[in-house]
């Protein structure tokens, strides 16, 4: 650790309470990187000075407002509520590899949530896990653990609100487990404040046959970091990995995905979407691993960013690392701005600039929201990005 | 001499360096159809863009009235509501953005202009269907993305399915009978006819003479060089189909 605040902070919150001998050890770990610097490769375009300047407190224990859990809940429509305890130790799986953040997780979360889908549950119905990130400059360390049984089939929404204006940030950390021929969509919503600090380690494994759709929708927070770990273990696997990041102001959406392909005939297919604004500052890192071995493989992965503005950017690294010769792998990033020759046609029919920009926005961002598995969520977004655009508008 | 709905007057237009029209004198009055013949590059698409408010096109003389009031100063959307309608030469394909969706903000926003109410869901789908059906358009393409997989013949029938929900008082079509079969070519030039009436004008822009022969000009005009080289009446666009544009050319120097 380089001794900066907010380190401090997070030692002082280690030590106030007595922990097992598992989290003593991921302790260690944290402390032996500290948090990263953009000296890091993996963190190259994503400083975290405003975030290492804050003095961290342990979370409040404040439940959340009952209009916000409303607001929460009406999103999602009809859902299941209620999850497992999961008690550390977690045994997590890809600690290691998304060190520090999750080391730190497993630090500090004592409890965490635990789905466990057997093949006779009940499968239309989703589950709805609300995060809630309380005011001030809390620490929050979610823990998620769902297991998807043989067979069987799920979906599950992990979904973070915060206070308004709080600088808080959560630190969450989520398994996902797929035994064979399971089905599992999962979808992270994020829609914290933008003031607020989010960390989100998600890590999956599948056996054969399985099939993962899982969809990041990254809306709020001053600063946001997806990092996904996916591995495809067993032949037969697909993963469907879908992304929707949305920036303006000085917010800093950024996801940093592996997919490790490592059993033969496996299957992934990355499409994330970005739309930035204002000064905002994109990051979308995709690491694509096939193993030796590992033929007849299919991976393809697409990052498109739309840029608003002059002062919004966006840092784009597809990395490929094939070590075998009998697979099929793509790659394809775009950047730009809204067709002008669509914006006229919309305009010579009587749409003012404002709402042909606003049309042609929503329209580029569809592609990722009608993939989603629930329909209520689908038309809440829709309605979400319309007023996100809004301000755009009155300009 | 009828209401002039356009007046364009010395117009004089360039793209980038390069001059395209140089000193277009064309009025169309209420209830008149005009036909805009020309060679290919006489600067055709170029008076339909302007005419419509694209931007690349740089106005460096002349003037453009419509209905009196100076129509080069008005934003694209302003023409639209004013009632000016471009059946584009190639209409723009734009995924996502559902087609019967489109149309109803569409005419929405024009309609709001006029100080009209706007049309609820039901109301507009009615209305947008029974305009497809005289189109013979099949409903599919109401819930397709604008344009996104038609045939070019399809893409011509949404800009007159369009033309007819707005219902304009000026409807400029850029080569719109270019890429239609015939019995395509008459629906549209059908739907075109059923739009005409006293208050109305049309000013269709085109190669070839057979679309005139289903909707009949009051005027044909010759755009050759950036200049209106030549106007008549119908007999004209039918001399043009005999004997090509070249001695039109050679009056014209």
């Amino acid at each position: 650790m380089r001794g900066v605040a907010a380190e401090l902070a997070f030692e002082r919150i280690f030590q106030s309470a007595p922990r097992e001998r598992a989290a003593l050890d991921a302790w260690r770990a944290f402390a032996e990187r500290g948090l990263p610097t953009t000296r890091d490769e993996d963190w190259r375009f994503t400083p975290l000075a405003a975030l290492e300047a804050l003095d961290f407190a342990e979370p409040d224990g404040g439940e959340i407002p009952a209009d916000a859990l409303a607001a929460a809940r009406a999103r999602v429509g009809d859902a299941r509520r209620t999850a497992g305890a999961l008690h550390a130790p977690f045994g997590a799986v890809l600690e290691a590899k998304l060190a520090p953040f999750s080391a730190l997780n497993a630090a500090l979360a004592e409890r965490g949530a635990a789905i466990d889908v057997s093949a006779d549950c009940e499968r239309s119905v989703p589950f709805h896990l609300v995060r809630w990130l309380g005011g001030g400059a809390q620490l929050a360390s979610p823990r998620a653990r769902v297991t998807v049984r043989a067979g069987a089939r799920a979906t599950v929404i992990e979904h973070f609100v915060g206070a308004p204006d709080a600088r808080s940030l959560s630190n969450s950390a989520t398994d996902l487990v797929l035994e064979r021929g399971a089905e599992l969509h999962y979808v992270q919503l994020q829609e914290l404040p933008e003031t607020a600090f989010h960390v989100s380690s998600l890590a999956s494994r599948q056996a054969g046959d399985s099939r993962l759709h899982m969809t990041s929708l990254a809306l709020g927070a001053r600063l946001s970091r997806v990092q996904i770990a996916a591995t495809l273990e067993g032949e037969g696997a697909e993963l469907e990995l879908d992304g929707l990041y949305l920036g303006r102001g000085a917010q800093h959406p950024d996801h940093h995905t592996t997919i490790d392909h490592a059993a033969p005939h496996t299957t992934s297919r990355e499409l994330f979407k970005g739309i930035l604004d204002g000064r905002a500052h994109g990051v979308f890192h995709g690491r694509v691993h096939v193993r030796p071995g590992a033929q007849k493989i299919d991976a393809a992965q697409t990052n498109r960013a739309l840029l608003l503005s002059d002062g919004a950017v966006i840092d784009s690294k597809p990395q490929l690392e094939i070590y075998a010769d009998d697979v099929k792998c793509s790659h394809g990033a775009s950047i730009g701005q809204l067709d002008p020759d669509a914006l006229f046609y919309l305009r010579a029919r009587g749409l003012d600039l404002a709402q042909a920009r606003a049309l042609l926005t929503t329209a580029f961002a569809r592609e990722v929201l009608e993939r989603l598995p629930v329909a209520a969520l689908r038309e809440s977004l829709e309605r979400t990005l319309h007023d996100w655009l809004a301000p755009r508008s009155a300009r | 001499m009828a209401d002039a709905l356009l007046e364009i007057r010395d117009l004089h237009v360039r793209v980038g360096d390069k001059p395209i029209l140089r000193g277009v004198d064309l009025v169309v009055c209420a209830g008149e159809v005009h036909a805009v013949m020309g060679p290919n590059g006489s600067g055709k698409s170029t008076l339909a863009n302007v005419l419509a408010g694209r931007e690349g096109y740089e106005v460096t003389r002349g003037t453009v009235r419509f209905r009196g009031a100076d129509l080069l100063a008005l934003a694209p959307e302003e023409r639209a509501r004013a009632g000016v309608f471009l059946a584009f030469q190639y209409p723009v394909e734009i995924p996502g953005v559902g087609n019967s969706y489109f149309m109803k903000a569409s005419v929405n926003a024009v309609r709001a202009a006029r100080g009209l109410t706007q049309l609820d869901a039901i109301d507009f789908l009615g209305l947008v269907k029974q305009k497809a059906k005289e189109l013979e358009m099949d409903e599919k393409f109401l819930s397709r993305s604008v344009n996104e997989g038609f045939s070019g013949g399809e893409k011509k029938r949404n800009e007159i399915l369009q033309m007819s929900l707005l219902e304009p008082a000026l409807a400029v079509l850029d080569e719109t009978d270019s890429g239609l079969d015939i019995d395509a070519l008459r629906i549209v030039a059908d739907g075109v006819n059923r739009l005409r009436s006293p208050e109305r004008a049309i000013l269709a822009i085109t190669h070839y003479q057979r679309l005139l022969e289903y909707l009949v000009p009051d005027r044909t005009h010759v755009l050759i060089g950036g200049r209106i080289a030549k106007s008549g009446d119908r007999g004209l666009a039918l001399e043009l189909e005999k004997r090509g544009y070249a001695w039109i050319e050679a009056e014209a120097r």
